[in-house]
């Protein structure tokens, strides 16, 4: 057996009274991809950083190729072969391709004999690698995917031998996705080894050699993948029994709730973000819209939310509502009878430095029930989140924490609460499970179908294809701002709604 | 992460802020030859020693209430209002034209009258700006310091040529009538058997600004409307989600601390000079931000706060009169304490957050 590509022995590390890592160890072998799985908070991101030089362990040894190496900064690292493609892209948007790898790696003072170098080496890694790009196309020019490779090259470019991960597949599309793993794939069989850091348990399980699972900073297990399951793994990561599917009895569709006719939105830059869209929620269903972030869906839930303006006609329970002007704003909305939860709970559906308290009437605290004469009913305000936080288990059940002392899906049982027990005849809701634990996911998604099977009409926006195939009953999909084609949930599947994504029409796709 | 205990972060951090200011201050003292111990004992009993020197301290102490509570309104809606001056100035211009052109039987209801004009000038003069901020987007920190300008020249012409009664020299107004004379804490203090020095300017509007401070915490804890100003100050994007309008919300907070500043005229020009002079405020409005950042934008901080600088304002004058230290010291003095208190906040905080913590860490 040839020496680990690295090893990690016990690492630790603490902020203040957190224990963020402990006791860490993993092993991972040349030639092969090694997922980490684990909720948020449970310290992946802590470990990587670790690895790349951004923190220093307070105890532990890292070891690369049988050497004990030690990583004070990303230099380091860079040197020790490792190299980081980070969720959030790190380049130069009005630079080129082959000035973004060259970046922080030139030759000399002149910038000339590195690119021309830059050039010919960045052709043989693609050949190598089959990862083409075109080296002369700016980074704005260019797609998400596209941007990822560039990342990847910018490693391999610094030779790296080690490639770590973070949630590489967070804005892509499944075709995209499906690509990018093709070339880890090839990477892999070139000898490199790949750290993939995800929370979607079916990309460790299709793609991965070996996986780690992380609890609370421990490493729960590290098992061979093709001896474990979802189950298994999900179970590992909560620390209990998980349900992974949403039980979901057919959905009986009453009067239609909301109407969208010709509804367009521009934003502030001019752009039309959603063009002439045509739709209809029923009482008693889920309408998934699927599509990758960033093609108007969330211009299409503020517009219904009453946070921007838009044109068209949309009608509630018969009734149409204005979309600019008196009477369109957040507040009209929830008078109308549609409760919204946003897509970005910490900027939106949140005041993060509130108490909860405070958060749990956030848009509803004129309302009469909250007030006593021409005071807020603080205590009232106090004993109603009390009630909510009982309810939905929200942990730890303490109203005067502030909204940020919460983790993220404890964050969002709380805008779940505040907004589906308004009951409202229509729930927006966007992105309801986004940084949001297993367990708590399996929570909200129940609430979700209880409150269809309560007569509710429910549009979900969420850029996971398994979370709207999984909940919906009937998935529209959207690209560059307009419906490409809606299909019965169960009479469609991630391939063909990853076309739709794409933008490729076609009825029988 | 753990935060510390609410009393360091509200009591220990300034007073350790002051005191190293005051140390500094001292070596200043040192350093131009005279004896800082002396000069803090001539500046504790200036301005605390006697009824009339704490009767300065209040006079002092309520300007700087009102603007302090003034920045700390807008604070809460994200806002700096740094044109407490200027909305201080034309509330001193709206306060003069009620009491020299309505006449009244009483000085309650004069001013009760006088503080309703005040304010609505105050708060007039602060509605452009933060219309322009609102609704164009122009960063208020620049429109109202510009509009600061503009009001010091708009009460340059009204009281040279408009309020200056004919054959007087100085630009100022007419004497207010006696009716609208407001009672000092003398008279106010005497008939409850407690002697207060006759000459000192504190007066009834001190009360009138411990009220605001009382409103001021009701507004902003305790209604829907300080809920919605709180929102939009930690998230606009949060507060439109809430169905909060960001411009009405702005214009509406904006009001308020216009009209906030714009009640000081009722100390400064009714209480104290009885007429409109030129550069009434004195500065208040700036003190104001100092106040309302040292007292944490809480009315009861701004109170404290408003007190200690009353203390500062009164004992730098004192100290200027019976010392050699130059009066610019006394400015010197007061940026320091400025400095420590508002702008090095962080330098004192984050090293005691450290021991906090560490503390915390052994105990647990």
């Amino acid at each position: 057996m040839t020496a680990p590509a690295i090893e990690l022995k016990g690492i630790s590390k603490a902020f203040g009274p957190v224990q963020a890592n402990k006791d860490i160890s993993i092993s991972v072998q040349p030639g092969t991809i090694h997922g980490i799985i684990g909720e948020n908070g449970a310290g992946k991101s802590t470990l990587m950083s670790i690895l790349y030089g951004f923190y220093k362990a307070d105890k532990g040894e890292i070891w690369i190729k049988g050497t004990k190496t030690e990583i004070p900064d990303s230099q380091a690292a860079i040197a020790a072969g490792i190299g980081m493609v980070f969720q959030h892209f790190k380049l130069v948007e009005n630079f080129t391709v082959l000035e973004n790898i060259v970046l922080g790696a030139e030759d000399s003072g002149l910038l000339m004999p590195s690119l021309s170098r830059a050039r010919k080496e960045l052709k043989e890694l693609e050949e190598e690698y089959e990862l083409y790009v075109d080296p002369d196309k700016r980074i704005d020019e260019i797609g998400v995917g596209m941007q990822q490779r560039v990342e990847i090259l910018k490693a391999l470019y610094r030779k790296a031998e080690i490639l770590i991960l973070d949630e590489p597949t967070g804005v892509l599309t499944p075709a995209e996705a499906d690509q990018l793993f093709r070339i880890l794939d090839r990477l892999r069989s070139e000898g490199k080894t790949i750290i993939l850091i995800t929370h979607k348990l079916r990309e460790i399980m299709e793609y991965t050699d070996t996986v780690s699972v992380m609890r609370r900073g421990q490493m729960t297990a590290t098992v061979k993948t093709a001896e474990s399951s979802p189950e298994q793994l999900a179970e590992l990561m909560v620390g209990r029994k998980v349900l992974l599917r949403v039980d979901k009895v057919p959905a009986t569709p009453g009067k239609p709730i909301l109407e969208i006719e010709k509804l367009s939105v521009v934003d502030s830059a001019g752009v039309q973000r959603v063009k002439d869209i045509d739709l209809t929620v029923r009482a008693g269903e889920i309408l998934g819209i699927a599509g990758v972030a960033g093609n108007g869906q969330s211009e299409l839930l503020e517009v219904l939310g009453g946070m921007r303006d838009g044109t068209g006609s949309i009608r509630i329970n018969g009734q149409p509502l204005p979309l600019s002007g008196k009477g369109s704003d957040a507040r009209a909305r929830r008078h109308a009878g549609i409760a919204h939860v946003p897509e970005d709970r910490q900027r939106e559906g949140l005041i993060m430095d509130f108490h909860a308290w405070e958060n749990v009437a956030f848009g509803y605290h004129r309302e009469d029930i909250y007030k006593k004469g021409l005071f807020l009913d603080n205590a009232a305000l106090r004993a109603d989140t009390e009630a909510k936080m009982e309810k939905f288990d929200v942990r730890p059940p303490n109203p005067w924490l502030a909204a940020k002392s919460f983790s993220g899906g404890n964050q969002q049982k709380i805008v779940v609460a505040r907004e589906i027990e308004r009951n409202p005849d229509l729930l927006l809701i966007g992105q309801p499970t986004r940084g949001v634990d297993i367990g708590a996911i399996e929570f909200i998604h129940q609430q979700i179908m209880e409150l269809r099977d309560q007569g509710k009409a429910i549009l979900l926006v969420s850029v996971e294809l398994e979370e709207i195939l999984s909940l919906s009953d009937r998935v529209a999909v959207m690209f560059d701002g307009k419906i490409m084609g809606e299909r019965p949930a169960d009479q469609t599947d991630e391939k063909e709604l990853g076309l739709l994504m794409a933008g490729v029409a076609g009825e029988a796709a | 992460m753990e935060k510390m205990p609410k009393w360091a972060d509200v009591v220990l951090i300034p007073v350790i802020s002051l005191l190293l200011a005051a140390v500094i201050s001292a070596i200043v003292i040192l350093l131009i030859g005279e004896n800082p111990m002396e000069a803090l004992n001539l500046m504790v009993n200036g301005a605390l020693g006697s009824t009339y020197g704490w009767g300065y301290t209040l006079y002092y102490a309520t300007n700087f209430l009102f603007t302090g509570l003034a920045v700390a309104v807008a604070a809460h809606a994200g806002l700096f209002n740094i044109g407490g001056e200027g909305q201080a100035m034309i509330g001193g211009l709206g306060l003069a034209l009620v009491c020299l052109y309505i006449p009244f039987p009483h000085w309650s209801i004069a001013l009760l009258v006088a503080a309703v004009g005040a304010g609505i000038f105050g708060a007039a003069w602060a509605a452009i700006p933060a219309y322009l901020q609102a609704k164009r987007g122009s960063h208020i920190v620049i429109t109202t310091i510009m509009f600061n300008f503009i009001a010091a020249a708009v009460l340059n012409y009204m009281l040279v040529s408009v309020l200056k009664p004919k054959g007087a020299m100085d630009p100022a107004t007419a004497k207010f009538p006696e009716s609208t004379q407001l009672p000092s804490l003398h008279e106010i203090l005497a008939p409850i058997g407690i002697e207060f020095s006759k000459s000192a300017p504190a007066n009834v509007t001190l009360f009138v600004g411990i009220a605001a401070c009382i409103v001021v915490w009701g507004l902003i804890w305790h209604t829907p409307l300080g809920h919605e100003i709180r929102a939009l100050g930690k998230s606009e994007r949060g507060a439109v989600y809430a169905g909060i309008s960001p411009v009405r919300t702005v214009m509406i907070t904006m009001l308020i601390s216009g009209a906030l500043c714009g009640l000081m005229a009722t100390n400064n020009v009714m209480g104290e000079a009885e007429r409109l002079v030129l550069n009434a405020t004195e500065g208040a409005g700036f003190i104001g931000i100092a106040v309302a950042l040292m007292g944490r934008n809480h009315p009861f901080g701004v109170f404290l706060a408003a007190i200690l600088f009353g203390f500062l304002y009164q004992g730098g004058a004192e100290l200027a009169l019976w010392t050699n230290i130059p009066s610019e010291l006394i400015v010197v003095i007061q940026a320091l304490v400025i400095l420590f208190t508002g702008a090095l906040d962080n330098m004192v905080r984050m090293p005691i957050e450290k021991i906090f913590l560490a503390f915390r860490k052994e105990n647990a």
